[in-house]
């Protein structure tokens, strides 16, 4: 069966795409983000996922207004990253993992999660720029993904408490998978942000650092907060806490925060990055036995 | 309602509903073809041809032609599409926040390294 071996939840400001391209990482604006990643791509090596599934929201790269999916699965062989407009570099394709994917895909729609499914989807940002940081250096990733996108573009979002929910039906899924593979669940975005309206600009540093907080061990408490709380709290963009919350749900063991960082600001954001890992049922003794 | 702009008690804040998504609709639909080189050439060799070819209202064709970001919001736009149109002018998430804000980009990044202390 397969081991969850914890979550990371990072920011994925675009930004960091060109600081990355252009190699800025100890320039003095983007040191104290860059150096918040060496302690979670330590923990990611010695906890060898073998595959990431990867709660994040598209910004109109894949979906549009047209067919916008409040969640929607990835099932392809393969995930490219492509030209969003403003020209960040692209990074390499990713391998997907169909048969892990297509069996969350059953195992949400079993409970009642009416997911659109995907054979073939673009992944923006919000996908890479983690896995970026994550496993820095280029050339081939050294996972497979499955990623998960959640509405974040339209109103009405999916509920804080529906993405938590999703995100303890995908950790059902993963400990109940057949297949003795690894697994980290990355949740991207956030935190305090806000790019649009009069408020532009908007940062809630004791909101964020709360968060940081409950999302370890009262995730229910975020959970309890309505979409437009968080807008208040958060700002407009603030709401992709959701794919935090997602990301914690599907830990179903015993917790422990192993790294964190907060930095303010990257681009118009509060940056915030979360290693938790979760000490999987059954233990990793009765995996050896 | 979904006909009629609704406030959602949030100064400042846009909350993008089923009233934004049908007015901006044309418009985000131009501003998403802009994930492509191609479209963005296009729109640069004659913007008003473009703006026909995706079906702009008036309302929205000045909103371009402006350059204001709140006009654009106005005019039913969604920030994301909206900030490929903003990579099209060579603006950064700060030049628009700064726009919107009515500040310098100066102050406009100080408040945002104040809100970190």
């Amino acid at each position: 069966m397969a081991t969850v071996v914890g979550a990371v939840m990072s920011s994925h400001v675009p930004a960091i795409g060109r600081a990355i391209a252009k190699n800025l990482q100890q320039e003095p604006y983007w040191k104290p983000f860059f150096d918040g990643y060496p302690p979670a791509q330590a923990w990611l090596a010695d906890a060898k996922p073998d595959v990431a599934v990867i709660f994040y929201n598209d910004h109109g790269l894949n979906f549009f207004l047209d067919k916008l999916p409040t969640f929607a699965v990835g099932a392809a062989p393969e995930y490219r990253n492509a030209d969003e407009g403003w020209g960040i570099p692209t990074v390499q394709p990713f391998r997907g993992d169909p048969a892990l994917s297509w069996h969350l895909i059953e195992s949400l729609v079993a409970e009642e999660f009416d997911i659109t499914m995907c054979q073939e989807m673009l992944v923006d940002h919000a996908a890479t720029l983690p896995m970026a940081l994550l496993w820095p250096g280029g050339g081939e990733w050294p996972v497979r993904i499955v990623p998960i996108a959640m509405n974040h573009v339209q109103h009405p979002l999916p509920s804080p408490r529906r993405c938590f929910h999703l995100g303890q039906a995908v950790g059902r899924a993963l400990d109940a998978w057949d297949e003795d593979v690894r697994v980290v669940v990355l949740g991207t975005g956030g935190l305090s942000h806000q790019l649009d309206g009069e408020r532009a600009g908007f940062i809630n540093r004791p909101f964020d650092l709360m968060c940081m907080e409950a999302i370890v061990g009262e995730p229910e408490k975020l959970a309890a907060y309505s979409t437009l709380d968080i807008v208040r709290e958060a700002g407009a963009q603030g709401t992709e806490l959701m794919a935090w919350l997602a990301a914690r749900g599907a830990l179903r063991g015993r917790v422990s925060r192993i790294h964190s960082n907060y930095h303010v600001p990257i681009s118009n954001t509060a940056t915030g990055l979360m290693v938790i890992a979760n000490q999987s049922r059954p233990t990793p003794q009765a995996r050896a036995a | 309602m979904s006909g009629q702009r609704r406030d959602y008690g949030i100064p400042g804040t846009i909350v993008f509903d089923g009233y934004l998504a049908r007015k901006g609709y044309a418009l985000n639909r131009m501003c998403y073809s802009f994930n492509s080189s191609d479209n963005r050439a296009e729109f640069k060799r004659d913007e008003h041809a473009y703006c026909d070819k995706y079906s702009l209202g008036d309302e929205q064709r000045k909103a371009i032609a402006s350059r204001n970001v709140l006009q654009l919001i106005a005019a039913g736009g969604n920030i994301y599409y909206l900030a490929k149109f903003a990579g099209i002018l060579g603006l950064d998430v700060q030049d628009i926040g700064a726009q919107q804000t009515g500040m310098t980009k100066d102050a406009f990044k100080a408040m945002l390294a104040e809100a970190g202390r």
